[in-house]
């Protein structure tokens, strides 16, 4: 058995303190803090902290995904394959919470679970992109074979995301606040104290979302550890 | 250049020398076509025409690229690499399926309008907006088909992967062919035209670096 026993909280890591730190304060202050009173926002402006920052983090998880996929093209080493699934599953997973809580928010300021925006039609196709990239890898049998499709299928899928999220949205006029009139987050009434917590919540869910990763890249390779001494 | 022209040739001669897989794609497109009219009669909302239009474009599209990487065997892959290079063979690839995006486009706007009736005003753009989604729809398509091929050779995943890429150059191309059909000033539809070839230069840059790494089993 094992008598080593492991003390949970003292093993982390500098930044996994930090990430717990950050979403603390960000759920404390972001529903405390005073926040600027807007027609039609109102409360809901507080959904910065939690809804844009888990677009955010999930771009920066693509990005990860990425990165590593070029990695894996350049090494054919299989460990960046298995880091590079693993942020794009967990950017997938902030994408549907960033639009559950997206459509959540549309309901009490637009009035309906969906509407037809731009900004909510791409970030709709990135995520049918990354479910088909789901699919490409689910497909394959063979694992380098898998890690290489996979790599070059991302690396588009990325790209494309990029296209969708930041380019044809600016093609139109958006309901997003921001765009086409509406009150934004981003010029007059981002103001300072929201500032303060903005920041610090997107750094808080992206550390959340490399811890996610890193536990998941853990399983991941004692499974295949496990499989390969079978 | 030399081989890709070599390239195209070979695949212009397999093609003729299958003529029903052809016949069989501009049979595709013109039973569509008439299923759309039997179904609409006459389209008179504009918006609808031409989002009509391309969706059997796009069907179309994925079904002919499909089978460009999917015919191809195993060993005769293992004899393109012995002959050629990467590079020469996904362009040759490209050009190949753009000539025949832009043969089955022709086609279809052919009988969709002798069907359904042909409201554009601008005819010289629409085709211009034709070329360009010929051209994006192409370059994607031919490497999400090698993609498929290496897969295993599944149709249905080959739809699967590609519809979603083929989003942002779907959508970029309605909006331009849509201006095209009102009539709207270059002036102002230019911005459309030039975005739509920034993309396909992407993709194109895209198939052009990633396909060696397809290309080594």
């Amino acid at each position: 058995m094992n008598d080593k026993k492991i003390n949970l909280l003292s093993g982390l890591q500098w930044w996994k303190w930090l990430c717990i730190l950050l979403l603390f304060y960000t759920f404390y202050q972001g529903l405390m803090i005073e926040v600027p009173r807007l027609a039609i926002l109102h409360e809901t402006i507080r959904n910065l902290f939690f809804h844009v920052t888990m677009w955010f983090s999930m771009i920066i998880m693509m990005l990860a995904s990425l990165i590593y996929g070029i990695r894996y093209l350049s090494t054919n080493d299989i460990t960046f394959d298995t880091k590079a699934s693993e942020a794009a599953y967990t950017g997938v997973f902030l994408g549907l919470l960033g639009l559950a809580t997206g459509s959540l928010w549309a309901k009490f300021t637009w009035g309906a679970w969906w509407v037809n925006d731009a900004k909510l039609n791409g970030a709709a196709a990135a995520m049918l992109v990354y479910f088909a990239y789901i699919i490409l890898r689910g497909s394959i049998d063979d694992e380098h074979k898998k890690a290489k499709l996979a790599a070059v299928y991302g690396i588009f899928a990325f790209t494309m995301m990029l296209v969708f999220i930041m380019i044809l949205p600016r093609l139109t006029d958006s309901l997003h606040p921001g765009n086409g009139g509406n009150p934004g987050f981003g010029n007059y009434d981002l103001d300072k104290k929201m500032r303060t917590v903005f920041y610090p919540a997107v750094i808080g869910w992206a550390l959340l979302a490399t811890w996610i990763t890193e536990i998941n890249v853990r399983i991941k390779t004692l499974r295949n550890k496990i499989e390969d001494e079978k | 250049m030399n081989i890709v022209l070599n390239l195209i040739q070979k695949e212009i001669k397999t093609e003729w020398k299958q003529k029903y897989a052809f016949n069989g794609l501009l049979l595709y497109v013109v039973s569509t076509v008439f299923v759309c009219y039997l179904s609409f009669k006459r389209i008179v909302d504009l918006p609808t025409w031409n989002a009509l239009f391309w969706i059997i474009q796009l069907f179309a599209g994925v079904n002919a690229i499909s089978k460009s990487f999917l015919q191809e065997g195993r060993g005769r892959m293992l004899y393109y690499y012995t002959l050629t290079n990467a590079r020469s063979f996904i362009l040759a690839k490209i050009i190949y399926n753009l000539f025949l995006m832009l043969v089955l486009s022709a086609f279809n706007l052919l009988f969709y309008s002798l069907f359904i009736g042909n409201p554009v005003q601008d005819m010289p753009m629409f085709i211009l907006a034709m070329v360009l989604g010929s051209a994006g729809f192409s370059a994607v398509l031919a490497m999400v088909s090698a993609i498929a091929s290496k897969a295993g050779n599944n149709f249905a995943l080959m739809s699967i992967l590609s519809f979603p890429i083929l989003i942002p150059v779907l959508m970029v191309t309605i909006r331009f062919s849509k201006n095209a059909m009102d009539g709207i000033a270059w002036a102002v539809n230019q911005q459309f035209a030039i975005i739509l070839v920034a993309l396909i230069a992407m993709v194109f840059a895209l198939s052009y670096l990633l396909f060696p790494y397809l290309w080594r089993e």
